[in-house]
């Protein structure tokens, strides 16, 4: 049994319905990556498994978000606190507006050891200065007393790093957590994050629209488009022989060696809006082999004998003719 | 900070100057002065000339300007000529009432605008925040004195619980300070709601839940700090204004005060009472942005880093 199991989840915000029926699971030591582009319901993923949809107004409408054989999707919200920044810890999308820009950095870091392991003022400053030593964050005990607007963004996001660490959380969503930074600070935090499954073996969930970031973190990887699921498989597959076409697209954007000037092309179109979406296959306005078929009807995501998931009418899915 | 502080109180001294020349020569150019009132019915015109040279308002404009200035600058602040009392005299014996009938009005509506505010914010759209919105529109639409009015009738009136005018007791403070809290408390509260509210939207805001802290806790610990940056701005502003907006309610309740003196000696066109109440309201509106910004830069650290 996987640490993280999502099923057939669907979500409702204000009844237009952003995710319909997506499903994953991670395990300790792994990574997941969610890829899909701006609007296809990564971060509304991410909020579903905080059970912090309340906030924007949304709820789970269907489906199970099963962690460490606790069912969320029905867990009171007492209970979703204390594990909330204690076992599930979150790192948010723009470190320049994720901390509170009037409260010193290293208290911000405080608050999540004083509040889920019981540390005492001093306890936890140390713990907290021990965490941002780890993070590299140089001449931490100086750091500590900054204020956000003081600080880069790459180091503010290791301050938002080090705040999803300081109570050893068992899973890390994190959502785009280089989206915002400098390319070779990027490197970094990819880096960092990597390190942190490896030595502590933490399940993490690398939200992102960068196919080079997948490549480089993760195990496994979701493509979501227009909140489903479009494909699912190891990296190492999804890379050497994507099947679905937005899958293919998405690969196609990244830049490689030897190209000629001029020949990256993007995908034609974009994401449709939530409340808009079109039937049949959602990518089919956009897909270069759409059939009347995928006009019409909205295809099963199947999932193959090598583990690999696709949802898709005219995708191949023989896996001889790939293996 | 200390500097800055320096800085800022410096700078208030060319404001000084030029909001003295803006209030000489409003009170010199409107038709009319106080040697009317000092007359007596049937006197000569040569009379009336002599009285006029008694107290310089014969000369040029420019060195009457000056002579007021310079005497300020040793702290004097002239003669009532229709009062016949030192001005100062006359500040000293109003301001009080003033300061107090202000000073209170501006706690109540700080405290029970921020609290109708978190409330309101905390219960986003429901029927505690709808309650509450709708008694602070009430709030902020009812002129004061008006307001004022319906209490005396109501509370002094038909309750007889306070006294209907005067300042001879505490109780007779009561009904005054509502009558001036109310409206601030509204402004307050709705400042306190939006700020709360928009706070609430942020990227860090959502972080703090993410961290799982208690969603109580994260409303009134670091939401509300964040919300109360613009009430302070606003408080700041007030402070000024409740000193001088105090005065149809001063009227209304028949209180002693700078806001009675200033119309008083309005109405007598007596030059340096005049000039001496709105230089103290002046005053008053510079200190108070100042505190206002000096609080806010206490409470910002980005604020702060600009400063310097």
């Amino acid at each position: 049994m996987a640490l993280l199991d999502v099923q057939d989840l669907s979500i409702d915000i204000g009844g237009i319905k952003p995710l319909d029926s997506i499903g994953f699971a991670v395990d300790k030591g792994e990574t997941l990556g969610i890829v899909g582009e701006s609007g296809s319901g990564k971060s509304l993923t991410a909020l579903s498994i905080m059970g912090l949809l309340p906030l924007i107004g949304g709820r789970v409408e269907r489906g199970s978000i099963r962690f460490d054989g606790m069912e969320l999707t029905r867990l009171p919200e007492p209970d979703y606190r204390r594990l909330r920044g204690r076992r599930i810890a979150f790192i948010t999308q723009n470190p320049m507006t994720s901390l509170d820009p009037v409260i010193r950095v290293g208290e911000q870091i405080d608050q999540v050891a004083r509040l889920h392991l019981g540390l005492s003022g001093s306890a936890a400053r140390r713990h907290s200065i021990e965490i941002m030593e780890r993070l590299r964050i140089p001449e931490a005990a100086t750091t500590y007393h900054n204020y956000p607007h003081q600080l880069s963004g790459g180091m503010k996001q290791r301050i938002v790093i080090a705040m999803a660490l300081a109570a050893n959380p068992d899973l890390i969503i994190a959502d785009e957590p280089t989206t915002a930074l400098d390319v070779t600070i990027q490197a970094q935090i990819v880096q960092i994050l990597g390190e942190l499954v490896r030595e502590k073996g933490v399940a993490l969930i690398l939200i992102t629209h960068d196919m080079g970031v997948v490549a480089q973190a993760c195990d496994r990887v979701v493509v979501l488009y227009a909140g489903r699921v479009a494909e699912s498989n190891t990296v190492s597959a999804i890379f050497a022989s994507p099947r679905h076409p937005y899958t293919q697209a998405l690969i196609g954007c990244i830049p490689r060696n030897a190209m000629e000037r001029g020949s990256l092309v993007g995908i034609p179109g974009l994401v449709p809006s939530v409340a808009r979406y079109p039937a049949g296959c959602r990518f089919h306005p956009r897909c270069t082999r759409s059939e009347s078929l995928c006009e019409r009807e909205v295809p099963v995501l199947e999932r193959l004998a090598s583990g690999a998931e696709i949802a898709c009418h005219v995708a191949d899915k023989h896996e001889a003719a790939h293996a | 900070m200390l500097s800055y502080t320096i800085r800022r109180l410096l700078l208030l001294i060319p404001v000084f100057l030029v909001v003295s020349i803006v209030i000489f020569l409003i009170i010199h150019l409107v038709p009319g002065d106080p040697i009317d009132n000092l007359v007596r019915v049937g006197s000569t015109p040569e009379q009336k000339a002599e009285i006029t040279a008694r107290y310089g308002l014969d000369r040029p404009l420019v060195e009457q300007y000056l002579i007021w200035l310079s005497q300020l600058a040793q702290g004097d602040l002239g003669t009532a000529i229709v009062m016949r009392r030192p001005v100062a005299d006359l500040i000293a014996q109003n301001l009080p009432y003033s300061l107090t009938l202000g000073g209170l009005a501006l706690l109540f509506s700080t405290v029970l605008g921020i609290a109708a505010g978190v409330i309101a914010a905390m219960n986003k759209e429901g029927r505690i925040d709808r309650t509450v919105m709708t008694g602070v529109l009430f709030g902020s639409t009812m002129p004061s004195f008006w307001l004022g009015l319906i209490l005396i009738l109501v509370f002094a009136v038909q309750l007889r619980w306070f006294p209907v005018s005067g300042a001879r007791s505490w109780e007779s403070l009561v009904l005054p300070v509502l009558t001036i809290g109310l409206g601030g408390m509204a402004l307050v509260a709705r400042v306190t709601r939006i700020a709360m509210l928009e706070t609430a939207g942020k990227d860090f805001v959502l972080l703090l839940h993410a961290k799982g802290l208690p969603a109580r806790r994260i409303q009134l610990r670091h939401v509300l700090r964040h919300a109360l940056l613009p009430v302070v701005t606003i408080l700041g502003l007030r402070i000024g204004w409740v000193l001088g907006g105090a005065v149809t309610v001063e009227y209304v309740f028949a209180r002693p005060g700078l806001g009675m003196l200033l119309i008083k000696a309005l109405s007598q066109h007596d030059y340096p009472v005049v000039q001496a109440c709105l230089l103290m309201l002046a005053m008053a509106v510079m200190l108070g942005t100042l505190l206002g910004d000096l609080i806010q830069a206490a409470m910002d650290p980005r604020v702060r880093s600009a400063l310097t």
